[in-house]
């Protein structure tokens, strides 16, 4: 996971680079009416232009046009007034018109920005090149049919972005930090919902490997790898298999692979007599595209709050640690639950639930924060039940428990399983007493001067009120009848 | 009475209008002639039946009260055009058994209008061609003659080969045509008709096949100047499913036919004017010019530096976008496929070898090349800049005439056979003709006068971008001058 290898040969640096295809969330897609629900019956969402009929042209959808410009803008990035749809001619089976309508030298969006945060506590910056807008390509289903290929074009022609960042990352962790932040900030934006193994992102990983201080090296790229953990993969054994490569005297040839999962491979997907010239020229179905300022600072102005805004808003207003604001700022609905708990309640103690007991149990359960069992609501109940007295931090561990199974609020919880705290003295005082009568020798032994056994007398009354004594009233009378100042009680 | 068939589209209204007779009856009456003259191959589809149909349909919306700008109007289109559940070729192998479920918006827009379509003319290959002889469907027969010579076959011109034939015959009252590089205007000039390229972005391209899309436009091929802008006027419009069409107004364009161009400047391009030009060609250009004079023009000298340069430019952005608006012909969706239990790449290579004709290859090999990457900036980009100097000839000309005068091509029809050997000499025949596809601007070609050996020879009249009726009015002037009304030797008799 580190920047550098080490070699047989001495250090070698690597250099990763992404092209991220991002699905625009859209109703249709970038040049059809036809609908982009994902997981339709094969072929059902696919308009006559889609197909590729005869004098069928492309229209561009408005809403894909807005969406690309706010991504442009949550990246930091130069929006283009001007920027040309052009075809990128190639065939294939899935891709029917035998071009596919891409943005190629002038895109809707240039140079942006985006800031990653590592495990060490650092950040980094690294440079988007540019966001373009294309179409996607239908599916190729080869295992339907012993010798026969089936299409689907229920994907052709949908929207997508392809962000491509420059050579910027060194290792498999920020490359890994870069997905996952570049996925944060398209889902607060609404403009991409991130989902990888649904193929709503995809990511293409350049690879390469450098002496110190030298110039950059062959790279290789590494196709549509569909989730964060297999680009760590990837990467670490692409790189690793450049050093080999070098360090056993041989060259890399600059070639396009893909990520066999089982076997944690990269392996070549095509020779070099296959390498496409895909012939680009501006698409003359199509118009340039021109935005005007208007547009743009109307997208702007109703940007949301993004994930580095809200952090550092977390971290002034809450007080939270810089690593524990990235968490919850990760998502937009972790954000908004947490805000939601914290809202009149200490915002760290609301911060350690949600990190550890809410985190643990939906990471345990395979479930979004989306679908918790637990609403923020009866989460903040929870918590002011333990501030009001009403049960303690140890009994509240197991109100939690029945509020993941059952969805209640955690009163009607307290109330039925009679978890409620006890806190009148007499009824603490006579457990006390009891547990002192049984175990007089260990009261003897700590009157001897073993006083480290309190904390079992304090297990042990514990036990006898089943959890429910209140820890602090406890801890007081019990160090006072050991000391043996109200023993005439007995 | 002149026979139905030799009637105008205008002519035909009037009649339909003052009751003379019906659209049944004007339909039948072309029928009868297309069947009559099915020796010139000018159409690849005929359609009595929805003919018949549509007439009765029409006759009974005349009944009601409801009478469109077409109402009646028998009319062919270009079987370039998609017709719903009609089949469509392109006149091309390929698209074997094609038959689109949707109707062109210009074909549409002429039927909401009442038009009664006869059929699906014939057409060069993907509109590639200006002789028809690269047609699938086998090459028009002009329906004119040298003098004394019957036994001469002459092309009607192409690519709306089909389409120019169709009319001068008198098979149909007008037809649809599309022009991408003078294909509609050099077969109008070729067969004596009235062709008119809109300016680009006038008239919708959706559904219309593609053949270069920065070019193609459809317009109207008629016998008279008039019928051509009632026509138009039918056709053209803002169409929200082609990204390319003009957000301008539809005017009137029969209303701009005054006959008055007093003042007028009418500009003569030196370039158009090359060694070796016909005599024939040049006298009748003269004598346009004088013409105009005579009504109250003024002819002009100008330039056009980079005329020379139009050829070339065309012949490497047209093929190179037909390059890749002819990758969808792969057999996979629609049209012909080749294929045994071949590989996915060896069906493309055997549909396409067997789909397309020699000039299609020709064209798709040539508009690949430069786009290849290492010929792209010396081919495709400075065609390009080039196409962009040609424009700016044009607005300078612009700046002090109101429309351009030249011939439209620079021979009559030639005879099958001739010209084929070089297809550089074929491509010659759109040299007056494509520099005005470049730049987009409307081009109208007048029959205006005959050849020694009795073909017709069309004048072309230029006018700036959605000046339509400036162009209209002025072949208006040229077509009384001219009083063209001979009758090519094949048309059906009176």
């Amino acid at each position: 996971m580190s920047h550098w290898i080490e070699g047989q040969t001495g250090l070698w640096e690597i250099v990763i680079g992404l092209e991220i295809h991002a699905q625009i969330i859209s109703m249709a897609k970038l040049f059809s009416g036809a609908a982009t629900f994902f997981g339709g019956a094969p072929n059902t969402q696919v308009a006559l232009f889609d197909a590729a009929f005869p004098g069928m042209l492309p229209v561009v959808n408005a809403k894909c046009i807005e969406q690309a410009v706010r991504t442009g803008l949550g990246l930091n990035a130069h929006i283009n007034k001007y920027s040309v749809f052009a075809r990128k001619n190639y065939f294939y089976a899935d891709l029917p018109a035998g071009y596919q309508i891409s943005q190629h030298e002038l895109p809707i969006v240039g140079p942006g920005l985006v800031a990653i945060d590592l495990s060490d506590g650092t950040s980094r910056t690294i440079r988007i090149e540019r966001l373009h807008l294309e179409q996607d390509a239908g599916k190729s289903l080869h295992d339907r049919h012993p010798t026969r290929s089936f299409i689907d074009l229920n994907r052709a022609g949908v929207a997508l972005m392809e962000i491509v960042s420059q050579p910027d990352m060194h290792s498999s962790e920020e490359a890994a930090a870069y997905v996952r932040k570049l996925r944060s900030i398209l889902r607060y934006l609404g403009s991409c919902d991130g989902n990888m193994q649904e193929g709503s992102l995809r990511c293409d990983v350049n690879v390469s490997v450098r002496r110190p201080d030298e110039d950059f090296r062959t790279r290789c790229e590494i196709k549509n790898i569909n989730s964060v953990r297999f680009v760590v993969q990837a990467i670490e054994y692409e790189a690793h298999r450049h050093v080999r490569v070098y360090e056993s005297g041989g060259s890399i040839e600059q070639e396009t692979r893909f990520f066999d999962s089982s076997s944690g491979k990269t392996l070549p997907m095509r020779s070099k007599e296959m390498v496409h010239d895909y012939r680009y020229f501006q698409d003359p179905d199509l118009v340039p595209l021109m935005l005007d300022e208007t547009f743009i600072e109307d997208i702007r102005t109703n940007l949301p709050e993004l994930p580095d805004q809200k952090k550092s808003r977390f971290m002034n207003i809450y007080g939270l640690p810089a690593y524990a604001a990235g968490i919850l700022v990760e998502d937009r609905e972790t954000a908004e639950y947490y805000e939601t708990v914290a809202k009149g309640r200490d915002p760290k103690i609301v911060a350690n639930w949600v990190m550890t007991s809410l985190f643990g149990a939906l990471h345990r359960s395979g479930r979004e924060i989306s679908d918790s069992p637990i609403s923020a609501d009866h989460l903040g109940q929870l918590i002011d039940l333990i501030g009001d007295g009403t049960i303690s931090s140890h009994i509240a561990k197991s109100v939690f428990e029945s509020m993941l199974e059952t969805g209640q609020e955690p009163s009607a919880i307290v109330t039925a399983k009679g978890l409620k705290q006890v806190t009148d003295s007499k009824v603490i005082e006579r457990a006390i007493d009891e547990v002192m009568r049984q175990h007089a020798d260990k009261v003897a032994l700590y009157r001897g001067g073993q006083v480290r056994i309190l904390g079992w007398f304090i297990g042990q009354v514990m036990k006898a009120t089943d959890g429910k004594a209140n820890p602090e009233k406890l801890s007081t009378l019990i160090k006072k009848k050991l000391a043996g100042s109200t023993l005439s009680s007995v | 009475m002149t026979a139905l068939v030799d009637l105008s589209l205008a002519d035909a209204r009037t009649g339909l209008n003052r009751g003379d007779f019906t659209s049944v009856e004007l339909t039948e009456a072309h029928l009868r002639a297309i069947e009559r003259r099915r020796f010139l191959n000018a159409f690849i589809t005929e359609t009595p039946e929805i003919a018949i149909a549509q007439a009765k349909a029409s006759d009974r919306r005349r009944r009601a009260g409801q009478v469109g700008t077409m109402e009646g109007l028998p009319i062919a289109i270009k079987d370039i055009f998609c017709t719903e559940g009609l089949l469509t070729t392109a006149a091309s192998h390929i698209l074997d058994g094609f038959r689109p479920p949707y109707e062109a918006t210009v074909s549409a827009r002429l039927r909401a209008a009442g038009a009664v379509t006869l059929g699906k003319t014939n057409m060069d290959e993907f509109a590639m061609g200006s002789s028809n002889m690269t047609s699938y469907y086998g090459n028009v027969l002009n329906p004119w003659q040298r003098h004394g010579a019957p036994e001469i076959k002459l092309v009607p011109g192409g690519s709306s080969g089909g389409s120019a034939a169709a009319v001068a015959a008198r098979l149909c009252l007008a037809a649809v045509g599309t022009d991408t590089g003078g294909s509609i205007r050099q077969p109008s000039s070729f067969c004596g008709i009235v062709g008119l390229k809109p300016t680009y972005g006038r008239c919708s391209r959706w559904g219309l096949i593609a053949f270069a899309s920065s070019l193609d436009q459809a317009g109207p091929m008629t016998r008279t100047i008039r019928d051509s802008a009632l026509m138009l006027g039918a056709m053209s419009g803002y169409d929200s499913k082609d990204s390319t069409s003009a957000q301008v107004p539809v005017p009137d364009f029969e209303g701009a036919l005054t006959g008055e161009i007093h003042g007028l400047k009418v500009g003569v391009p030196c370039e158009y004017r090359p060694d070796g030009l016909a005599p024939e060609v040049i006298a009748l250009w003269d004598k346009g010019i004088s013409w105009l004079k005579a009504a109250g023009a003024e002819p002009m000298e100008i330039s056009l530096p980079h005329t020379q340069y139009a050829l070339a430019t065309y012949y490497i952005i047209a093929p190179a976008e037909a390059s890749s608006n002819l990758a969808r012909y792969d057999g996979v969706r629609y049209g012909l496929r080749k294929a045994g239990n071949s590989s996915l790449n060896e069906m493309y290579m055997q549909t396409r070898a067997a789909g397309f004709g020699q000039e299609v290859q020709r064209r798709v090999l040539i508009g690949t090349y430069v786009l290849s990457a290492g010929y792209y900036d010396a081919y495709y980009l400075k065609a390009q800049k080039v196409r962009t100097l040609i424009i700016r000839d044009f607005q300078q000309a612009f700046k002090t005439v109101d429309v351009i005068l030249t011939p439209t091509t620079p021979t009559p029809a030639f005879a099958m056979g001739e010209q084929m050997d070089d297809p550089i000499t074929m491509y010659l025949n759109d040299i007056f003709t494509v520099p005005i596809s470049l730049a987009g601007l409307p081009g109208l070609s007048v029959p205006a006068g005959l050849s020694p050996e009795g073909l017709p020879l069309g004048l072309q009249i230029i006018g700036r971008p959605f000046e339509e009726q400036t162009v209209l009015k002025v072949g208006g002037v040229l077509e009384t001058a001219a009083c063209f009304t001979q009758r090519p030797s094949l048309a059906v008799a009176n």
